[in-house]
């Protein structure tokens, strides 16, 4: 090929490998939500209850002194139940199971859930010890979300349990 | 089906690299060189992240505003060494997949190239994660998308006891040492992934760790003209208390968060992980047989080492010889040799003048020795007819010049054209041809890596063994013609056989006859 028209050429193929990199390098640009999503995120992490049982004098004496603990827990812990309602209608629910083998790690979950922005009555139900009935944790708000706002539900016991945030 | 595939994939390179080669020329053409430019885009990529490095804070306040500092105010250094970081990292992923998609168009996953492509696969790996967690450290908007997303999906696995996304969850779920962290992440993958890159071409001599300085240059002009007009930039700061959206992706890294939005962590991961082991699968799928590799005869190998020097592979290595004190015999790893014939090529051994009957060279392949191949050129000579005689010889993983054989011109066809002793050019023209055509593949693209260049220095008599300068080399031509250019091929031949008869008055070598010295 003739000099020229090969440098032009390697312009043009040059040009065009940078502007294939300079393209979609930054575009198209993505939207993950709709301009009029909000996100709600339900992320817990919990250790559930275990139920202990009270050694009796009798059995404390036959322990050697230095395993004389008053309280009897099994290694393994409860699942958790939890409810998440939406003005009044069900969300999400589900059963959170301990990790680890001997099943005495936390419990987690996380979910995202997008909503129209505007005015909710969020609820939110948690049982940690499934020995008992009912719901131990019970968290119920109005929240006004914004477009594009993220809120966040999570359990902390220093906290006082369930809170949005 | 995958064979189809396949051919079809490698005849699309083909096409595409022979358009180039119009442009560029075999040495310049980056798709010929693309394991070397993705090299020069990797150290573009070190020498510029050593300079973001000392600049960057590691504070959450700090690491967004230092690296917009380097952009608002030190645009002219900063600023643009940023942008080349940005660019050379996509360019950099574009040329490692085109790089792995082309080799495995060419079957080049099998056989002595087997190490080459398992130690390659763990190394795509290594830049993603590599690239996604640069673009953490910038704690933008993107970032904090990214990181999500990517948390988000690790989370799918079941490795961890706790959602790794809460780290994320909101405001003040951070602090100053994750940024810590995450540097010695982006600088300990990517010294991985060099360790990677260095078993990765352990195998193979003479390794191209940089392309032509013309593709450099070109390349670098391009990235700094992406610098000067679009200079990368960053997004608002992240804001955990809110969805990051409408965001500017960079699709060639972080193309994997929109795929899972559309699909799901379940079928991200089953592409992620059915891929890896598909590329690793790839060896054991059905495909030729292994040739036989090249063998030393002890007696007539005089340790020259030439052989040694010339293989591309590595895989002649040179040892004290068994039998004579003092010398040194090839030794060839039957993992490594490819079975090409470069080291028979080499060989000084390798002279048809020599007047044994059965031509015994030093080194030599047992599918296409050099004494078949002296008596396949004695054979073709002798019923050579015509005005204008024609030796041709090619190689099998170029044009075919077997087609070219007619009453006239002789063609041999060779494992690859670096097999080729020059001095059955000599012999050859001393034996009754007009003129000699060598034929190899492209530049950059011979199947062996360097045959045609070997073969083109030794022609040229500035490579050992080189060709004797008894040989006019008017009388000989070198074409390079790719798979598919049996046309281009035999314009060529048609070409030079019409210069060769236009041109009466040029010299030629004294005639010779092996019988005659033989017997006589």
């Amino acid at each position: 090929m003739a000099k020229p028209a090969a440098i032009v050429g390697q312009i043009v193929l040059y040009g065009a490998f940078a502007a294939f990199i300079g393209y979609f390098s930054t575009a198209p640009t993505y939207k993950q939500i709709a301009d009029d999503v909000a996100l709600i995120k339900l992320s817990m992490s919990h250790l559930g209850g275990r139920e202990c049982r009270k050694r009796s004098p009798e059995e404390l004496a036959k322990l050697p002194p230095n395993m004389r603990a008053p309280l009897e827990c099994p290694r393994g812990r409860s699942d958790i139940k939890l409810q998440v309602e939406l003005d009044g209608r069900p969300l999400f629910e589900t059963v959170m199971h301990p990790t680890g083998l001997s099943r005495d790690g936390v419990s987690t979950v996380y979910k995202r859930f997008e909503v129209k922005a505007g005015t909710y009555q969020l609820g939110v139900k948690m049982n940690d010890n499934l020995v008992n009935p009912g719901f131990n944790f019970v968290k119920e708000a109005q929240v006004t979300l914004k477009p594009a706002q993220v809120l966040v539900i999570d359990f902390n016991p220093d906290k006082g349990g369930l809170f949005f945030q | 089906m995958h064979e189809v595939l396949r051919g079809n994939a490698q005849i699309l390179f083909e096409r595409i690299e022979n358009f180039f080669d119009g442009y560029f020329g075999g040495a310049d053409n980056p798709l010929r060189h693309l394991g070397a430019l993705g090299l020069y885009f990797l150290w573009i990529l070190v020498a510029t992240g050593l300079y973001l490095y000392t600049v960057l804070d590691t504070s959450i306040e700090g690491v967004y505003s230092s690296i917009g500092w380097l952009s608002r105010e030190q645009w002219y250094l900063g600023g643009v060494l940023r942008s080349l970081h940005r660019y050379a990292a996509d360019a950099f992923m574009l040329a490692m997949m085109l790089h792995l998609v082309r080799e495995w168009a060419y079957g080049r996953y099998y056989g002595f190239r087997l190490y080459s492509w398992v130690t390659g696969v763990p190394l795509v790996w290594l830049a993603y994660v590599s690239g996604i967690g640069g673009y953490w450290i910038v704690w933008d908007r993107l970032a904090q998308f990214s990181a999500i997303a990517t948390t988000e999906l690790l989370d799918w696995l079941p490795f961890f006891n706790e959602p790794t996304a809460r780290n994320f969850l909101a405001p003040g779920s951070i602090n100053d040492r994750f940024f810590t962290v995450l540097i010695f992440i982006h600088i300990g993958v990517p010294l991985m992934l060099i360790l990677g890159l260095w078993a990765h071409v352990n195998r193979i001599s003479r390794v191209d760790y940089l392309p032509s300085r013309r593709l450099m240059l070109a390349s670098m002009a391009g990235f700094l003209a992406l610098a000067a007009l679009k200079p990368a930039l960053s997004d608002a700061p992240a804001d955990l208390a809110t969805v990051a959206s409408g965001l500017r992706l960079d699709w060639f890294i972080l193309f994997l968060h929109p795929l899972t939005d559309l699909t799901s962590p379940a079928a991200v991961w089953t592409l992620i992980f059915g891929a890896t082991l598909l590329l690793f699968a790839l060896p054991l799928l059905p495909h030729p047989a292994a040739q036989p590799i090249a063998v030393v005869d002890a007696a007539n190998c005089n340790g020259c080492a030439r052989c040694h020097a010339d293989c591309p592979y590595e895989a002649v290595t040179m040892a004290p010889h068994p039998d004579k004190p003092g010398h040194q015999i090839a030794i060839v790893d039957p993992d490594l040799c490819a079975s090409c014939g470069i080291c028979a090529g080499s060989c000084p051994s390798s002279t048809p003048f020599r007047s044994q009957q059965t031509l015994v060279t030093g080194i030599d392949m047992p599918q296409q020795g050099v004494d078949g191949l002296r008596q396949q050129l004695e054979a073709q000579l002798a019923n050579l007819r015509g005005a204008t005689k024609l030796v041709v010889f090619g190689c099998d993983r170029g044009a075919d010049v077997r087609r070219l054989a007619s009453a006239d011109t002789a063609a041999l066809s060779l494992l690859c054209t670096g097999m080729l002793p020059p001095s059955f050019v000599e012999y050859a023209l001393r034996s009754g041809a007009d003129g000699v055509l060598v034929s190899g593949c492209r530049d950059g693209g011979c199947e062996f890596r360097l045959g045609m260049e070997w073969t083109r220095e030794r022609l040229a008599r500035s490579r050992e063994p080189h060709l004797r300068d008894l040989v006019p080399l008017d009388r000989l031509q070198l074409v390079a013609a790719s798979r598919r250019e049996g046309k281009r091929l035999a314009a060529a031949v048609s070409e030079f056989r019409t210069q060769l008869e236009t041109q009466s008055d040029t010299a030629r070598p004294p005639a010779y006859s092996r019988r005659k010295t033989y017997h006589g």
